[in-house]
């Protein structure tokens, strides 16, 4: 049977496909929906009963109350956002550059201990990286950099998930392609500038989203690291308005939810199409 | 099995940094000719060792002692997992909360990020739908919580008690992140809301590499229903990706329900009703700091991860072949 949508032709199956997708996908959009419409929630809506789901008189005004007033926060919100834009930037960059070196050689070299190295990396695919919380909050201690930037960046730098993607994505580039650079005269450090990094753009765009997600939303590392306001980020502000649960705050917490989630959906709309070109390589051999 | 795929197969196409000087004693030898190699990953390793792996030991070093951080680490010998198992009722609540929630969640999550993936995949227009089924995993669990605490909210303001009055299912508003009852499901559907992450786009972009021609093939043999095709084709074919995300969901479950926990149900929550090995963890850490007991947790969650991450590894592989 062909069903005929505008000019679209389509099968049955197809048509009950889409259908159910579209179903699923909507309600899943549902609470993402919510917080951008909650965010402009003026204060007689944000209390309003039964819930308005939609927001009728859209402001900007808890965006306002957000970065100007901030009586409960010792801080100026725009400190939070700051910080986590930094670490965040930080750790992008350590972790992406650390990644794709230490890839190269893993994936387009022959070199004593390199399969001993990457069952390493494979085995610390399965560390969740709560485990080692403890020590790691020692070495920081140690290091005496606890309550600074270097306690969240440095410790977050050797990711195993971002060097086994970019592994698994430097294998496909041929092996000829770096041995006519080499015969060119080019170094190795010049090869991995110019010919295999430029031939893995889609790994380290990808590696750019998952790196910012995880550090953008991550709360263990500011929880454990930091001490002082001005030096914790975006999601332990938040804990902190949740916490205090006050009525007043309602709509500044509804906008910090707004500025918190918004960036990396943004980012990874840009990217997509990279990651699942990523991704395609991702699989482990067992 | 036809040849599927070639992914993971270096040792073939790698080639070797020519040597620089004249082959000389065993260890010059190794640094001159493969030197090259060992700078590439030099910085890496420093920080992957310094942060990842001698942690690890130094946590296993830890369990053994009495540690408050002011005084020197005392070695204790098992005492502290003899208290854990024995004395901490709370403790091994907190492993039976966790391992329902992981055992759970972690499949649920895993098929209906493939069929989500599979489903995508017959269809023309990918985007939307990807990005629709993708988003919730990008978003914080610390942030969502304005919505699910709206959501499932104790009063009949809550959209959860709200429906369910309206259809008369419920004559009271149910306290849902209260009651102990419905606290870790509540948690669980929030973490299935928000798990159709990585592993899905690593099952979709699995799908797009299957051999087409193992279609044409099967069809050859009599397979007729698209269905019969996912199970004795496309499953078989992907299954590095399938490892590979099984790896990523056992993590992924064994570490983010604390967050969810955390932001929707408290630290401690009501009861220790949604009480996570790791809340268990950072309460002892970091609040009480009593770094030697809570060592001894982290061994039991990495025991436990690590066991659940190679059992599913090694069933997957030996089912078929």
């Amino acid at each position: 049977m062909i069903i005929r949508v505008g000019r679209f032709k389509m099968t049955s199956g197809e048509f009950t496909t889409i259908a159910a997708l579209t179903i699923l996908a909507a309600f899943m959009s549902l609470p993402l929906i919510f917080v951008v419409s909650h965010a402009l929630k003026p204060i007689d809506e944000l209390f309003l009963f039964p819930p308005r789901f939609i927001v009728r008189n859209p402001t900007l005004r808890n965006f306002q109350d957000l970065l100007i007033a901030t009586y409960s926060l010792n801080v100026p919100f725009i400190r939070y956002i700051f910080n986590s834009v930094f670490v965040a930037f930080c750790t992008v960059v350590g972790g992406v550059l650390l990644a794709s070196l230490a890839a190269y050689p893993l994936a387009k070299h022959n070199f004593p201990g390199r399969n001993a190295m990457f069952m390493v990396v494979i085995a610390a695919l399965m560390f969740t990286p709560q485990v080692t919380a403890i020590p790691r909050y020692l070495v920081v201690y140690q290091l005496g950099i606890i309550d600074t930037y270097f306690a969240l960046v440095l410790p977050n730098l050797a990711i195993p998930y971002a060097l086994f993607l970019m592994k698994q994505f430097m294998e496909q580039i041929p092996g000829a392609l770096i041995e006519s650079a080499k015969i060119d005269g080019a170094t190795e450090w010049t090869v991995f500038w110019r010919v295999v990094m430029p031939l893995v753009t889609p790994a380290w765009a990808t590696l750019v989203i998952i790196i910012f997600v995880a550090t953008w939303n991550d709360i263990w590392g500011p929880l454990v690291f930091t001490r002082t306001e001005s030096m914790r980020t975006l999601p332990i502000a938040l804990q902190t308005l949740i916490s205090q649960g006050s009525v007043a705050r309602q709509g500044a917490y509804a906008a910090a939810t707004f500025i918190m989630i918004t960036p990396p959906v943004v980012l990874f709309t840009l990217v997509q199409r990279r990651v699942i070109a990523t991704m395609a390589h991702s699989g482990i051999k067992a | 099995m036809a040849e599927v795929k070639s992914s993971g197969t270096g040792s073939d196409t790698a080639t070797q940094p020519r040597a620089v000087s004249a082959p000389k004693t065993g260890m010059q030898r190794i640094f001159g000719q493969y030197g090259v190699s060992y700078a590439f990953l030099l910085p890496y390793m420093i920080f992957f060792f310094a942060f990842l792996i001698i942690p690890v030991g130094v946590a296993i070093w830890l369990s053994f002692t009495y540690f408050n951080m002011l005084e020197a680490p005392r070695v204790i010998g098992w005492s502290n997992y003899r208290l854990l198992f024995l004395e901490d009722d709370i403790f091994v609540l907190s492993i039976r909360n966790t391992l329902f929630f992981a055992f759970i969640t972690g499949p649920v999550s895993l098929t209906a990020s493939f069929l989500l993936a599979w489903f995508i995949n017959q269809i023309r227009v990918r985007t939307l739908y990807a990005l629709a089924f993708y988003a919730p995993s990008l978003t914080s669990a610390i942030a969502m919580a304005v919505v699910w605490r709206i959501v499932f909210s104790g009063d009949r303001y809550g959209y959860m008690n709200y429906f369910l009055m309206r259809l008369g299912f419920i004559q009271e508003p149910f306290l849902w992140l209260i009651d102990q009852r419905t606290m870790l499901p509540v948690i669980m559907f929030v973490m299935l809301w928000m798990s159709m992450g990585n592993n899905f786009l690593v099952f979709l972009a699995g799908l797009q590499t299957v051999n087409t021609e193992l279609y044409e093939a099967g069809k050859v043999d009599g397979i007729a229903h698209p269905l019969q095709e996912m199970w004795y084709i496309t499953l078989p074919s992907m299954k590095p990706q399938v490892l590979f995300g099984v790896i990523n969901a056992v993590v992924l479950m064994f570490s983010a329900g604390f967050e969810i926990s955390l932001s929707l149900a408290g630290l401690p929550s009501p009861l220790y009703a949604a009480h996570m090995i790791l809340s268990h963890l950072y309460d002892y850490a970091f609040i009480r700091f009593e770094m030697g007991y809570a060592a001894a947790i982290a061994v039991i969650l990495f025991i436990i991860t690590f066991g659940v991450g190679q059992g599913a590894l090694r069933l997957l592989s030996t089912k078929d072949e």
